[in-house]
């Protein structure tokens, strides 16, 4: 009976142990569980929801792809240049962020704008300018309406035209973490302080993975 | 029960209220009183852009901290809360030009409040922005 206590003891010690060096960072979003035919055998596999492939163009007019963010983790968000209510403590939060790791290649950042009408490529640059971003580590993205609301769906951000709110265009204020594989592996609210110190916690133990 | 809660109330507003004044040890009662009231309302109207420390947002929003300016600028300050602003302005010697929008919500009271927060908090001045002072900038605005 002492001898089955200990044994317990034992493997949960090394069990919390070992998640202690090596914390990984869940996968976000509803799974699949799909059955598929490998060389004539049944095999089971899990499919994770990911970012499709995307094109729209940035603050210097070019055509940025998903291509861009190959082989690197990336945090995205939805916000507009003139948005008097949350956008401006979000964006002042990623931008935290964004000159920790400024140079870093194996990180980048990428705002979506949801104001389709007025956000053009030259008011993106000019905000990106002022902000304090001078390198195309952080792009900022403007598109039509259907591919962008579209895309915040996938990223699990609220966005939407209202004209009863502040500045006209509902959001939600996340900061959305993503692998390599183009998974979300968290969700930060970005006006929350607490909540962006554990996304700087996060893409340290994201970057591991990388190693 | 009910009258212990005033007396807890009563009691936290007097202890915050000496903190702030022995931060600021020339600020008198009313001041002070002014200030933590008009801090409630920078957080919900104003910090968004400003920050939480006044330190406005790169070139996008001007920090305010500024004394100078908020010294040329002293009845000019209540329009800008109440009516927003557009143009080029030069504060602390950087150039901002981004569209503020109106507070058509603020009483002249609240805007008092504000201002005395932020000049107080912020620029270290101590003087107070009178209700009466608000209402006659007002009453000039451009």
């Amino acid at each position: 009976m002492i001898r089955t206590l200990f044994c317990t003891a034992a493997c949960v010690l090394t069990l919390a142990s070992c998640q202690s060096t090596a914390k990984k960072l869940p996968i976000i979003g509803e799974r699949e569980v799909v059955q598929k035919e490998i060389d004539g055998k049944m095999v089971t596999d899990t499919i994770y929801p990911a970012i499709p492939s995307f094109e729209f163009l940035n603050q210097d007019s070019v055509m940025l792809s998903d291509k861009f963010f190959d082989n690197k983790i990336y945090v995205a968000n939805f916000f507009f240049t003139h948005c008097p209510s949350i956008c401006p403590t979000m964006q002042r939060n990623l931008l935290k962020a964004y000159e920790k790791y400024k140079n870093d290649k194996r990180i980048a950042f990428l705002s979506h704008s949801i104001d389709f009408k007025y956000d053009q490529p030259h008011v993106l640059k000019s905000y990106a300018t002022k902000l304090g971003v001078d390198n195309d580590q952080w792009q900022f993205v403007n598109g039509s309406k259907a591919a962008i609301y579209g895309l915040s769906d996938k990223y699990l951000v609220f966005t939407k035209e209202d004209p009863n709110v502040p500045g006209g265009y509902d959001h939600s204020g996340y900061l959305v973490l993503i692998d390599h594989d183009k998974r979300i592996r968290g969700a930060y609210d970005g006006t929350n302080n607490e909540e962006v110190e554990k996304l700087l916690t996060d893409i340290d133990i994201l970057l591991q993975e990388y190693k | 029960m009910r009258l212990l809660n005033i007396f807890a109330i009563l009691g936290m507003t007097i202890l915050s209220l000496a903190h702030l004044a022995s931060c600021h040890s020339n600020l008198n009662i009313e001041t002070a009183q002014y200030a933590v009231n008009g801090q409630k309302l920078y957080m919900t109207n104003c910090q968004n852009c400003h920050g939480a420390k006044g330190e406005g947002l790169g070139k996008l929003y001007p920090p305010l901290t500024d004394a100078k300016f908020f010294e040329e600028n002293r009845a000019q300050l209540s329009c800008i809360v109440r009516n927003g602003m557009q143009g080029e302005i030069t504060v602390n010697g950087q150039t901002f030009n981004e569209k503020m929008p109106a507070n058509p919500q603020l009483s002249e009271l609240d805007i008092a409040y504000i201002l005395t927060y932020i000049t107080t908090n912020f620029a270290k001045s101590d003087s107070i922005y009178s209700h009466e002072e608000v209402q006659k900038a007002l009453k000039d605005c451009k």
